[in-house]
């Protein structure tokens, strides 16, 4: 199918479908080292980005690959369900690492809104700030960002759990319907509006809870997991935390998956 | 969607005309169908009019070119009669102008009786704001335009993606402050309680260009403005007054602001050094002005932020 070209100047071409790049290749410019790889994204499309990544991790077979230059660049690292471990070099930009399935990612920068988004298991961590809607609907594995997050961390979140060591904005955990979240710094107005389940830890001051988010019993449970956490991240000694859970007068439902609801029945 | 962009440069002028290029080039994707500048030059005293006597998309008809004539002699005309000294007057498009003037009058006698040549919009009308937008990507307007080397302190810039209104020049971003001199906003978002307010303004005495909300933000800034309020203030007013989600940039003569709405429903990253503010849609814009790593953050909800040159 022959490409449109979107302008000569950014050489991007989109099918008839809208998707871009059909004709893209990995580029093969990673440099080798061992079971180690190095690519440098700079004159690189997210698609060529994308494709080198997926060439180096499922067809060469290595486990540590570092990206360098992302240059804020959107979907970086989306859709990988191997074990390894991503670096990035610098800022990627929006829905990085969305929909991955094992990797351990550490990002040496700070990411755009939707990071993480729909994550089921491995390891994000997030050097410096994050957008908004960091970690929606994640499913599981642990997003960890050192620095403030926007609106709506947690959005929809299904699992896993996210640490912020700064400050979130207005409508964290919206909607949450399982894992947990642990906020370091103050949260923005309408916590855990119209949660289901799940839990929200908060240290610094809550400017306003939202419909439904009542504060939850701290037990001893709560202390393991979040010294846990911060033991496994290297945060240092934990400060002092409020708990928030769903007050369970706002929705009608069971908290089953459809999986788990066959082995009840 | 849309993107938009802004920069301010707290150190003297700049290229910003090729730096808001860049900006909004990278953020294409999110809005091909029209782009827009509002750009701050250096002030002196003349005054600067940026005109359109027809829409980029009705260019055919085999007396297009002798309307436009007949358009540009009449506004030739009234400016002469309502006593503005005409210094240039150039068009890069043929239908796209910018005239400076010398004229010591009230702006809106003036944007009015220009106005009402068949076809004529102005699109910016001030000491040193030039408003320039047209149909395509940033460099195609920007290269149309050869605003490559455009000298200023402070300019916004706007990628549009049709979602309310058509596909032509009138719902184009920035939007003038009509008829005040020197203020432009660009918007991200919709705004539900617009009829409402540019009833409101109506009533005021206000007309508007366009059927596109965003455009009552720049007047109703400008109103608040005119009554003596500081843009701060009037950007703050602004998130009670107005419904619906919202990011927006204000410029004026000597500033540049940013607002969010309560949700923070809209995305707007803001780099600040001591020499040079930037904000946009995205990171990848700020990245494309500044090419190395640096420290950005999102603003938060109702946040209200504004600089001076």
């Amino acid at each position: 199918m022959a490409g449109v070209s979107a302008g000569s100047k950014t050489g991007i071409s989109y099918d008839a479908r809208g998707l871009a790049e059909p004709d893209a290749e990995a580029p093969g410019t990673a440099e080798i080292d061992g079971g180690r790889a190095r690519i440098d994204a700079t004159d690189l499309t997210t698609r060529q980005i994308n494709l080198e990544l997926r060439r180096l991790i499922y067809g060469e077979g290595i486990a540590d690959v570092t990206v360098v230059n992302p240059g804020s660049k959107h979907s970086l690292a989306v859709g990988i369900l191997k074990r390894c471990q991503i670096t990035f070099e610098g800022s990627p930009g929006w829905f990085a690492c969305g929909l991955i399935d094992g990797p351990e990612v550490r990002i040496d920068g700070r990411v755009g809104w939707s990071c993480a988004e729909n994550m089921m298991s491995g390891s994000i961590v997030v050097e410096r700030s994050a957008g908004s809607l960091t970690g929606a609907a994640l499913r599981g594995g642990d997003l960890v960002v050192k620095g403030d997050v926007g609106a709506r961390t947690g959005i929809d979140q299904k699992g896993g759990t996210i640490i912020v060591t700064g400050s979130v904005g207005i409508n964290t955990g919206f909607m949450m319907q399982r894992g947990r979240q642990i906020i370091c710094g103050n949260a923005g107005n309408g916590l855990g509006d119209s949660m289901y389940d799940g839990t929200l830890y908060v240290a610094g001051r809550v400017a306003s809870l939202g419909i439904d988010c009542v504060p939850g019993e701290w037990t001893d449970a709560d202390a393991e997991v979040v010294e846990r956490k911060f033991r496994i991240y290297g945060l240092g000694p934990p400060p002092e935390f409020q708990k928030f859970v769903c007050g369970k007068q706002l929705h009608n439902y069971d908290s089953l998956e459809p999986s788990e609801r066959k082995l009840v029945i | 969607m849309c993107g938009i962009a802004g920069v301010i440069h707290r150190d003297g002028p700049a290229d910003i005309g090729t730096e808001l290029t860049r900006m909004l080039q990278s953020m294409k994707h999110r809005g091909p169908d029209s782009t827009g500048y509002a750009l701050y030059g250096p002030a002196d005293d003349m005054v600067v009019i940026r005109f359109v006597l027809a829409e980029p998309n009705e260019v055919t008809g085999l007396d297009f070119e002798e309307r436009l004539e007949r358009g540009r002699a009449e506004v030739e005309s009234r400016l002469a009669k309502i006593g503005a000294d005409v210094a240039t007057m150039v068009s890069e498009t043929g239908y796209a102008f910018r005239a400076t003037i010398r004229y010591g009058g009230e702006m809106k006698p003036l944007a009015d009786y220009l106005e009402d040549v068949p076809g004529c919009e102005v699109l910016s009308l001030g000491s040193s704001l030039e408003i320039v937008k047209d149909l395509g990507d940033a460099e195609t307007v920007g290269g149309q335009y050869r605003l490559g080397g455009f000298t200023g302190t402070h300019g916004i810039g706007h990628v549009r993606m049709a979602t309310e209104s058509d596909v032509d020049l009138a719902s184009a971003h920035p939007y003038w402050a009509y008829p005040f001199a020197d203020v432009a906003v660009v918007h991200n978002g919709q705004l539900t309680n617009y009829h409402q307010w540019r009833r409101r303004l109506e009533r005021a005495g206000h007309r508007f260009q366009s059927e596109c909300d965003s455009e009552i933000i720049a007047v109703y800034l400008a109103e608040k403005m005119s009554g003596g309020a500081p843009l701060e203030t009037a950007m703050k007013t602004s998130l009670d007054d107005f419904d619906g989600v919202f990011t927006y940039v204000c410029v004026t003569g000597s500033e540049l602001g940013v607002a969010k709405d309560e949700m923070a429903a809209k995305p707007l990253v803001l780099f600040e050094s001591d020499p040079l503010v930037a904000v946009a849609t995205e990171e990848i814009a700020i990245r494309a002005l500044i090419g190395r790593e640096v420290e950005t953050r999102d603003p938060y909800e109702r946040e209200v932020l504004v600089w001076q040159v």
